[in-house]
């Protein structure tokens, strides 16, 4: 079963998430082997928010995150922001059932994770991105699928990596109906 | 004067709570009853479940905290459980235990009128509002910043302006001195008991540094302990009694002081406060005696403090050249939190860092593990020049603490927490579980070794951080406030754990805003004040010097007032013969 | 990292004075209409216009350098990439080919490709100042309050509000658990395999997310209790009333968006076609 989250939290957890994912997005990228690629770890947030906190608040958390980087950045290129969006919102989706909050999670969740964060990547970064720059940008074609197919495999990796170890190390952090005891 | 006594506005009667994750309950069969027009002290060791009971009656539980309730509770009248949140907090104001997590508006003023823009008052209505709460809680004059640029004491009274503005009849108040220095203390404490007497408004209030609430007058004490409450009485009462002794909780100095006289204060001489109690003469002679009586044992006591003795010749650990520290704030603009501080910290000593908010106490600590960059001087670590070491090398020799325990805690369990750093640094499996074993003890987490950390009260998380740096048993340990939110039972545990690792050669340097513990571990503090050194002197010396201590926000404690009481000229032979007696009746029943 | 680099910037000038939602409106339709538009001199114009209210809003380049720098670095390898991967696009596009240098395999440079990506580049000098002399000259409470007044639901602009909230103190959040975190040996830097800087990573990141797990517990608490959420609406706080000069901007916007709708019909297509 899914732990449903009063509407206020749902808010608040937009507004921290996007915080979060501006922070880690803007400040923290580790340089990798090949050129001017970096790890985007804060897809790997975004897809543990999507499994904490649903659907709804992963989308508009990548959304409002990733164009206030923009927006202080590179300036709004609107196909990218909604990729970040769409990514959030379909591993919410494909993961609404989860017992994370209980404090569950096992190989077959792990499965279930890896999947999602491979099919939302897909349907991100090699669907709406790329789709998006031909349509809004007319981006010639051949550029963006390069593009995209990078941002698909990089984030990817990190993101199902990642976000297992995070959730695996979170859902320790769980504690279990009456199972708390002082111990001598 | 037989008028009736005022209705109840809170009502607890056989009320249980307990957590979802937890087997057994929190909160035991509370009796509780608060009239309007009171205030009322909640105190009890850490973990003893106040911040549970004020969550019980704004609502939190079991609107936010999931878990099993029986017994009756009534606020305004009304079950918490049964009405929306918001129905609860129009009858009772919370200010929480992190006043941080409390402001969430950009600007003081937006904060203020968080409340009145939910509540869709017109926007034209607000600023005089705004302007009447926020002269109530004294923050009149800082309505266009942001919360970066308010000191902890700061947002404190913005969280409480921002609960006022709805005219609230409670205001429920979980530690709110928690990070203030005494000075800004004090000025809390005449804050709220200003609201409560001009304005008319219930205080229910919870705070382990019960002297300084008793700085104003409070109607009624509450002492809890594992989750029951164990008296509830008119604080000369109870601090007449002894019970708080019993319970883990140290009453104020002045009364401790007299029960080792062989005086003890009785209730009808009002003990709340040491300038206006009534002392009758064989109090003061025995006083006077024990002090004298006494010499012997509080030279000795000096002694095994730190060892001040030959502290010039040994070696240094950490020497401080003209440090300087610029913090930049934005395009072109920076604060200078450290301004030409030198200091030389001898291997083997225990020294104290005090000053006021803002002060610069933890920049300097910071300076000095390397999370903040010099931008001036030098500081030499055992000697050699810490210039460029990496965060990780200088981490080897220097243990740093930090004030927010949430910033270190990164394992879910306590037991893994504290195993990271030895495991990073290499250790053995076996050398690692009997050094965590050994601090799990000192530091009382035996019981919740394996609990999650989630599931742990606040003080109970911050005593986390402590072991898990005295496991790393580093040659110099920085501890940034270790006893903020700590009951007194807990704290002499570890200080006393502290004193001996110092005693074995380990450097300590506490960053703290506890006069007394500065005057009971350590024999010379650095006083800082707007990122400066006034003073490197005893601590002694520091609060007997009345422009010294006003210009770092320091306050005596009530010793000095009771030494002046009793005639006793030099405040300090007092302090000393209370420190030594303290520790020898720790000795006796530990 | 500790200077903040999203910044309101306190200078008053002219743009500083006017209404958020007037701001808003501009730097939206600014973005909206560039991103129809493809007609070069649309793009041109809106380029100059956009880099002439720079000019007058007392915002120097030095308060903006570092993102500045980051931008054309940007622009230069999206330039080059589009001309990697499609030298040939501008031909495609305008059904000529005038080649004025003869490269190696495909790699010919045509005038019909230089305009193409000339219009891309100006595509981004477009919009890019707009936006950035949005934020920097736009106190952010008013960001929320000038998208609630635009009719987006209060809820989601607030989650703004508190996005730019709590930026800062993630920010310093973030540096101190690392800081303290390799200070107990987690190293993360370069001194280290790129596998075991991973394992300290996450050994930062879980005191992050943990805490930000609780903070956002704590402080939906706290909204709770001070009544957010009760009602179907909320005022603001923050509103600079509309003025004159405001409704001047929101024309010039509508114009903005309204001018790329109407050369998509004029040019018959996206691009304006100079080689017809
Ligand atoms: N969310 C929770 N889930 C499970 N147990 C909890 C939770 N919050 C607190 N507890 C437990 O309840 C007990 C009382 O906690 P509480 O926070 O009320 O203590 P406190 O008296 O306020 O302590 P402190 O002075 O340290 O703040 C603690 O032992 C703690 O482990
Ligand atoms: N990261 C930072 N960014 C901006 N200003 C800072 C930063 N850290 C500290 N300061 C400023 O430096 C000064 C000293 O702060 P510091 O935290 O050292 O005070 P402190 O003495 O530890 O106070 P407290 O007793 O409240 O903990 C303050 O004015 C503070 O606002
Ligand atoms: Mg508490
Ligand atoms: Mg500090």
């Amino acid at each position: 079963m899914t732990r449903t989250h009063s509407p206020v939290t749902q808010v608040v957890a937009i507004g921290i998430g996007a915080a979060l994912f501006f922070v880690l997005g803007r400040f923290v990228a580790i340089p990798t082997p090949i050129p001017n690629t970096s790890i985007n770890i804060q897809y790997a947030i975004l897809a543990v928010f999507a499994v904490l906190y649903g659907p709804l608040v992963a989308a508009l958390a990548g959304l409002i995150g990733h164009v206030l980087i923009d927006a202080t950045g590179y300036g709004i290129w609107i196909s990218w922001e909604l990729a970040s969006g769409v990514f959030g919102l379909v591993v919410g989706l494909l993961l609404l059932r989860n017992a994370i909050a209980e404090g569950e999670f096992g190989r077959a969740f792990a499965a279930r994770f890896t999947l999602a964060v491979v099919l939302a990547n897909a349907v991100a970064w090699l669907l709406i991105a790329p789709a998006g720059d031909v349509l809004f940008y007319s981006e010639p074609a051949n550029k963006v699928w390069v593009q995209g197919a990078l941002a698909f495999v990089t984030n990817t990796v990190t993101a199902a990596v990642l976000g297992l170890l995070v959730l695996s190390v979170y859902a320790r952090t769980r504690t279990r109906t009456g199972s708390l005891s002082h111990e001598q | 004067m037989t008028t009736a006594p005022p209705p109840p506005l809170i009502e607890l009667s056989g009320y249980s709570f307990q957590y979802r994750a937890q087997s057994a309950p929190t909160l035991h069969d509370i009796d509780l009853v608060v009239r309007r027009g009171e205030k009322v002290l909640i105190v009890g060791a850490s973990g003893s479940g106040k911040s549970t009971l004020l969550s019980a009656i704004n609502g939190l539980i079991p609107h936010h905290h999931r878990g099993t309730a029986s017994g009756t509770l009534r606020v305004g009248g009304k079950d918490p459980a049964e009405v929306p949140l918001v129905e609860t907090a129009r009858v009772a104001g919370t200010v929480l235990q992190d006043s941080n997590s409390q402001f969430v508006g950009l600007t003081v003023a937006e904060d203020i009128a968080f409340s009145l823009e939910n509540q869709q008052v017109p926007s034209a209505e607000m600023p005089a509002r705004i302007e009447r709460a926020a002269a109530l809680a004294g923050i009149g004059d800082r309505l266009a910043d942001s919360p970066h640029d308010l000191s902890g004491g700061q947002k404190q009274r913005v969280a409480v302006a921002g609960v006022l503005v709805d005219d609230v009849e409670v205001l429920l108040l979980d530690e709110p001195l928690a990070n203030l220095d005494p000075a800004s203390g004090r000025a809390a404490i005449e804050l709220i008991d200003d609201l409560h007497r001009d304005h008319s408004r219930t205080i229910l209030l919870v705070e382990h540094r019960l002297e300084d609430v008793l700085h104003r007058d409070v109607d009624r004490i509450v002492l809890m302990d594992g989750g029951r409450i164990v008296a509830d009485a008119p604080p000369a009462q109870l601090l007449a009694s002894g019970l708080l002794e019993r319970h883990g909780i140290r009453p104020p100095l002045h009364v401790a002081a007299l029960r080792y006289a062989g005086a003890p204060v009785r209730a009808e001489q009002r003990p709340a406060r040491s300038a206006d109690m009534d002392l009758d003469e064989d109090q003061i002679a025995a006083v006077r005696r024990w002090v004298r009586d006494g010499g012997d044992a509080a030279a000795a006591a000096a002694d095994g403090a730190g060892g001040a003795d030959g502290v010039g010749e040994r070696a240094p650990a950490l020497e401080l050249e003209q440090l300087r520290c610029e913090i930049p704030v934005g395009p072109e603009r920076s604060t200078l939190a450290l301004a030409e501080v030198s200091a030389r910290i001898a291997r083997g000593e225990m020294l104290g860092v005090l000053g006021s908010n803002g002060a610069g106490k933890s920049t300097l600590a910071r300076v000095i593990c390397g999370f903040e960059r010099a931008t001036g001087g030098r500081l030499r670590i055992g000697g050699v020049d810490a210039h460029g070491w990496s965060l990780t090398e200088r981490g080897e020799r220097v243990g740093f603490v930090l004030q927010e325990p949430g910033q270190m805690i990164s394992q879910p369990q306590v037991t893994e927490e504290i195993a990271l750093g030895l495991r990073a640094r290499g250790l053995g499996r076996e050398e690692s579980e009997g050094r965590t074993a050994a601090v799990l003890e000192i530091c009382g987490l035996r019981p919740f070794r394996s609990w999650p950390v989630s599931a742990l009260s606040h003080g109970q998380r911050k005593r986390v951080t402590i072991a898990s740096v005295l496991a790393l048993e580093p040659e110099v340990l920085i501890l940034d406030e270790p006893t903020a939110g700590q009951d007194f039972a807990h704290y002499t545990e570890f200080m006393d754990f502290l004193r001996q690792v110092n005693t074995a050669g380990t450097t300590v340097v506490l960053i703290t805003h506890d006069m007394h513990l500065a005057l009971e571990y350590t024999e010379r503090v650095l006083v800082l004040s707007g990122g400066r050194l006034l003073a490197d002197e005893h601590p002694a010396v520091v609060l007997t010097d009345p422009g010294l201590a006003a210009r770092a926000d320091l306050v005596t404690t009530g010793l000095h007032e009771l030494a002046r009481r009793c005639g006793i000229t030099e405040g300090h032979t007092l302090v000393r013969r209370f420190v030594a007696a303290d520790r020898a009746a720790r000795e006796v029943a530990p | 990292m500790t200077a903040p680099l999203l910044g309101y910037i306190d200078r008053p000038g002219p743009l500083h004075s006017l209404s958020g939602v007037s701001k808003l409106v501009l730097a939206l339709s600014v973005v909206v209409g560039a991103m129809i538009g493809f007609d070069l001199r649309y793009l041109v114009a809106v380029s100059a216009g956009s880099l002439l209210l720079w000019g007058i809003s007392r915002v120097r380049l030095r308060d903006l350098a570092v993102v500045l720098w980051l931008i054309v670095i940007f622009m230069v390898l999206n330039n080059i990439g589009i001309f990697l991967f499609a030298p040939g696009y501008g031909s495609e596009l305008f059904g000529t080919e005038h080649v004025l240098l003869d490269g190696p395999w495909h790699w010919d440079v045509t005038a019909e490709q230089l305009v193409y990506q000339l219009a891309v580049t100006a595509k981004y000098f477009a919009v890019l100042p707009a936006v950035l002399l949005f934020v920097a000259t736009t106190r952010p409470p008013e960001f929320a309050s000038s998208l609630a007044r635009l009719g987006v639901p209060y809820r989601f602009a607030y989650a703004v509000s508190l996005a730019l909230r709590y930026i800062p103190d993630v920010q310093r959040e973030f540096r101190t658990i690392s800081q303290a975190q390799q200070a107990r040996g987690m190293d993360t830097s370069r001194n280290v395999a790129l596998g075991t800087r991973i394992r300290h990573l996450t050994s930062i990141l879980m005191p992050l997310l943990l805490g930000t797990f609780d903070r956002i517990e704590s402080v939906s608490a706290a909204m709770e209790l001070r009544g957010f959420g009760r009602g179907t609406g909320r005022t603001w706080l923050v509103r600079t009333p509309l003025r004159g000069r405001d409704a001047l901007v929101i024309t010039v916007s509508a114009a903005l968006v309204a001018v790329p709708i109407v050369l998509l019909v004029v040019n018959g297509g996206r691009f304006w076609n100079p080689f017809a």
